[in-house]
C-alpha cells in the first residue's frame, strides 16, 4: 500500500470553476488542474515564493512540492498547446484561514476573506483582537522522530525520513513518532 | 445577517452547546429582525458524518456565521469553502441570550 497522501493546506480556493480557450467549443476532454497544483502555481508564479517557502506554506515536503508544481506546468501547457478548456478540480487539500483571539470576550473566530484586513471581534465588535498564529509551531500536533533505544525526540522535518536522522544522545537510527503516524515496529539497528 | 449558535436547550436560558455536530439545538438569529428559531438537531444520533450534516443544515438556513465551542477539522474547511464565518468561545456557562446581546454590538 503506497504512503498516504499529506493533506495540502491553501488558502482560498478560486472563484471560478477554469478557463475556456476562445473559438473552440469542444469540451469533452478538459484538463483537470487540482486545487494544489493551482495553489502551487500561485504561489510559484504569482506570489513569488521559492520552492522551500512554498512547500512550507502548503504543509507539504520540497520535493513533494515541486512535482506538484511541475505537473501543474504541465497542464497548463498541454491546455494552451491543445486548445483545450481547464476545469479546476478535487485535490487533497484544507482551506486554512486566519484565526484571531478577543481579548474582550475571550473567543476565538476566524476570517475568511484572507488577504483583508480585519479590525473588529466578529461576536462582541470590540477592536482589542490579536491575531493568533499557527498550531503547526504546536509541539502536540507536529511529526516528531523518536530514538527507540532512549525515548528522545527531535522535530520530524517533512522530506527527511526519520531512519535517516541519528539519535543526538545515543547515536542510535531514530523511528518514526508523535500523533498522526505513531508505527508500532521499532527497529533494532543501534549501535 | 442570520447567526447560527449552538444550544443545550430551547430556551434563551439555555447555555451554549460546546459540541457542534451532536449539540441539542441550533439557534439561528437574525440580527435585522432581532427574532431566534430553535431548531432540534436531527443528526445527533448519527454513527458518522452527524457535524458535516449539521453544517450544511445550518448553511441552508442562510446562516453567516456560527458560534459554538469546538468544530472538528472536516466542518472548519467545511464552512472555509463555504465562506461562513466561525466563532469558539471556550465557556460552556455562557447563555444563549448574553450571546445574542453580545452579537448586537
Amino acid at each position: 500500500m503506497p504512503r498516504p497522501k499529506r493533506i495540502r493546506r491553501m488558502n482560498n480556493p478560486p472563484h471560478f470553476k477554469g478557463f475556456s480557450p476562445m473559438g473552440i467549443s469542444d469540451e469533452n476532454h478538459p484538463v483537470v488542474i487540482n486545487f494544489e497544483e493551482y495553489e502551487a502555481i500561485r504561489l510559484s508564479d504569482f506570489e513569488f515564493h521559492g520552492h522551500v517557502e512554498a512547500a512550507q506554506i502548503m504543509g507539504v515536503s520540497r520535493p513533494t512540492y515541486t512535482r506538484i508544481y511541475e505537473s501543474a506546468r504541465r497542464k497548463v501547457a498541454e491546455a494552451f498547446v491543445q486548445g483545450r478548456t481547464i476545469v479546476f478540480e478535487g485535490g487533497k487539500v484544507y482551506f486554512d484561514s486566519e484565526w484571531y483571539s478577543c481579548n474582550s470576550c475571550g473567543c476565538w473566530f476566524n476570517h475568511t476573506e484572507k488577504g483583508q484586513k480585519i479590525e473588529q471581534c466578529t461576536l462582541c465588535g470590540s477592536t482589542d483582537i490579536e491575531q493568533y498564529f499557527d498550531n503547526s509551531q504546536n509541539p502536540a500536533n507536529e511529526d516528531r522522530c523518536v530514538c527507540p533505544k532512549c525515548g528522545s525526540e527531535t522535530v520530524h522535518l517533512p522530506g527527511t525520513p526519520c531512519k535517516n536522522e541519528i539519535c543526538p544522545a545515543c547515536n542510535c537510527q531514530m523511528t518514526r513518532g508523535g500523533a498522526p503516524f505513531v508505527q508500532g515496529s521499532g527497529n533494532n539497528n543501534c549501535n | 445577517m442570520k447567526i447560527a449558535i449552538t444550544s443545550t436547550g430551547n430556551s434563551p436560558e439555555a447555555k451554549l452547546d460546546s459540541r457542534f455536530g451532536r449539540c441539542l439545538y441550533f439557534v439561528i438569529y437574525d440580527t435585522v429582525s432581532h427574532s431566534t428559531e430553535f431548531i432540534p438537531n436531527p443528526y445527533i444520533d448519527n454513527i458518522e458524518g452527524a457535524g458535516l450534516a449539521s453544517a450544511n443544515l445550518i448553511a441552508s438556513k442562510g446562516a453567516e456565521k456560527v458560534v459554538s465551542g469546538e468544530f472538528g477539522a472536516k466542518v472548519k474547511s467545511l464552512f472555509d469553502s463555504m465562506k461562513i464565518k466561525l466563532v469558539i468561545l471556550k465557556d460552556p456557562e455562557k447563555r444563549i441570550n448574553s450571546i445574542i446581546e453580545l452579537l448586537n454590538h
